[in-house]
């Protein structure tokens, strides 16, 4: 542990923050390592939400009384809040959607329906989620698209040169996942957009696991799209955004029709509204959108530098004691990751493990985290996977793997 | 012979010394996965596969003395004990009851989660497969009475 940088974070305050970690569960202290799953949420982001509905609930920016003006400003507040947390050049290039699986939904259907023609390619990696293959799958059948996968090697990693050999004028959007949730991975996705870019590709990046570990620059990336999740970074379910680039955004058409997004309605024609609104049909999630402000300030207030320092510790820490345990199989070994230990135990279904550690307390995921290529690609079922975030102690990293080992040995008698 | 609610009786006097205690439900459930008569591989076929979401479970039915008799095995040892469990419920009894007569014991138990939406491990479905075979067995079973 001594080689391992100590951290300045005083953990014990900032779980305080956390009123869930504060239970027992099968009566044992609760020991949540399921944050690639979603995080907890922090008394701030709890307390935004209820005051919003306690003191300014109305709907936005059509009502001219004094609440509807002060629930639109909060709105609005998480917008630019949002768009300084990416580094976007302008507020108006953030959409608020339901989360990372709508927003890839809604460039898939627009951008893609609008602008991908039959025989394009479209690149997407072998760990990507569920939700970053479907809506391709579905745009390919649709126009007859090609959709192809770039390779990952036996550590987790994106095969950089087959990447490279795929890449051709043909190649129409490229859709990578920034942090794999299935194995931790940080994809180089600088230069995946730079070399995307040299055929003219546009590039969407998955950052819903990356979020909450990672410095978002949209201008440094130079993205073309990008889409994440509030609640997987400590902030409410139900909402997340999709950054795009203005004269992108112009160009495509709605993604749903309804109220807010119009300018003029009438039977014989409707005009859009500007963007982002022209994206947004329907009264969004309000409360929610208001309360993730909350979450971000909240990441800004204890620094992401220092959440990933943290993290990391607790990551090289628990690698190291999980290793000693006989047959631990760590899936996903890339030399970049962020704090995800996917895993199997030798002999044990991953199941089994999951109910027993759930048993004693500890809340991990098992199975195949909605990436089943990846499965297939390690030839597995599916595996045990604990994740942390800047709450997670080295002291809960002992008992995880105290938990193991003792359930290792009723498993393996 | 024992009717389908006393062994579901039964099997709720034996896991009420638990306490409900989770972590020794689990250890029991695997337990009784153990003791199970091991399934013969001929019968791990592809049709005879119900699949939860996260772990597989094989069942086979057939009938001697006009009984259905079950056979079944999992992948994991948990889902492998709440096989036993429901073999032990349902085996040796007519079809008509086995079609008719419904699993109360998980509730009375403390298993809950096992059931209901909770598709991981399939449970509800390795009933309903078990009431289809009973069904599919009683009526060849009134075929060959004929």
């Amino acid at each position: 542990m001594d080689a391992i940088a100590s951290n300045t974070l005083n953990i014990e305050k900032i779980r305080e923050q956390f009123p869930v970690l504060h239970q027992q569960v099968n009566g044992k202290q609760l020991i949540y390592f399921d944050n690639a799953a979603t995080s907890q949420k922090p008394k701030v982001v709890i307390d935004a939400l209820s005051a919003y509905y306690e003191q300014i609930n109305s709907n936005i920016h059509r009502g001219v009384h004094t609440l509807a003006e002060r629930a639109t400003n909060a709105f609005e507040e998480t917008r630019k809040k949002a768009s300084e947390f990416i580094k976007a050049r302008e507020v108006a290039e953030v959409i608020f959607t339901k989360g990372t699986t709508e927003s890839i939904n809604l460039v898939a259907s627009t951008y893609g329906r609008k602008f991908i023609k039959e025989g394009d390619e479209i690149l997407i990696s072998h760990m990507e989620h569920h939700s970053n293959i479907v809506p391709w799958q579905m745009l390919c059948e649709e126009k007859g698209a090609i959709l192809r996968v770039i390779p990952v090697n036996e550590k987790g990693e994106i095969e950089y040169s087959e990447y490279k050999k795929m890449l051709s004028d043909k190649t129409a959007f490229v859709s990578v996942v920034y942090v794999s949730n299935t194995l931790g991975t940080i994809n180089p996705v600088k230069e995946i957009i730079e070399d995307a870019h040299q055929y003219g590709a546009k590039v969407l990046i998955d950052c819903a696991q990356a979020a909450p570990h990672i410095d978002l620059d949209v201008q440094q990336l130079d993205c073309d799209f990008l889409a994440l999740s509030a609640h997987k970074a400590y902030g409410p379910t139900g909402t997340g955004i999709l950054y795009g680039k203005r004269e992108l955004l112009e160009i495509m058409p709605p993604y749903q029709g309804g109220g807010e997004m119009i300018k003029d309605v009438s039977f014989s024609g409707t005009t859009y509204n500007e963007i982002p609104y022209k994206f947004e049909a329907g009264t969004p999630n309000i409360g929610e959108v208001v309360a993730f402000k909350a979450a971000l300030d909240f990441i800004d207030s204890i620094g992401k530098d220092n959440i990933a320092a943290h993290e990391d510790h607790l990551l090289a820490y628990a690698m190291k004691k999980l290793q000693e345990i006989e047959g631990f199989t760590p899936i996903g070994t890339a030399d970049n990751k962020v704090s995800v230990i996917s895993f199997n135990m030798e002999g044990i279904h991953p199941y089994d493990l999951g109910m027993m550690l759930d048993a004693k307390g500890i809340a991990v995921r098992t199975g195949h985290h909605c990436t089943q290529p990846l499965m297939d690609r390690y030839e597995i079922e599916g595996t045990a996977r604990a994740s942390f975030a800047v709450y997670n102690t080295i002291e809960e990293v002992d008992q995880f793997v105290d938990a193991l080992q003792s359930i290792v040995k009723v498993l393996r008698k | 012979m024992s009717s389908i609610a006393s062994v579901q009786e039964e099997i709720i006097d034996e896991f009420s010394i638990l306490d409900g205690d989770f972590e020794m439900t689990i250890n029991y459930l695997m337990e009784l996965g153990e003791q199970m008569p091991e399934m013969p591989e001929a019968l791990k076929t592809e049709e005879n596969i119900v699949k939860g979401c996260q772990s597989k479970v094989w069942l086979s039915a057939n009938l001697e003395n006009d009984k259905v008799q079950f056979e079944g095995d999992s992948n994991t040892a948990i889902t492998k004990g709440l096989v036993s469990l429901l073999i032990r419920v349902y085996s040796n009894q007519s079809a008509d009851a086995i079609a008719k007569e419904e699993i109360t014991f998980p509730e009375k138990i403390g298993m809950n989660r096992f059931i209901g939406t909770q598709r991981s491990n399939g449970f509800a479905a390795m009933i309903k497969q078990i009431k289809l075979y009973a069904v599919a067995l009683g009526l060849q079973q009134t075929a060959n009475n004929k």
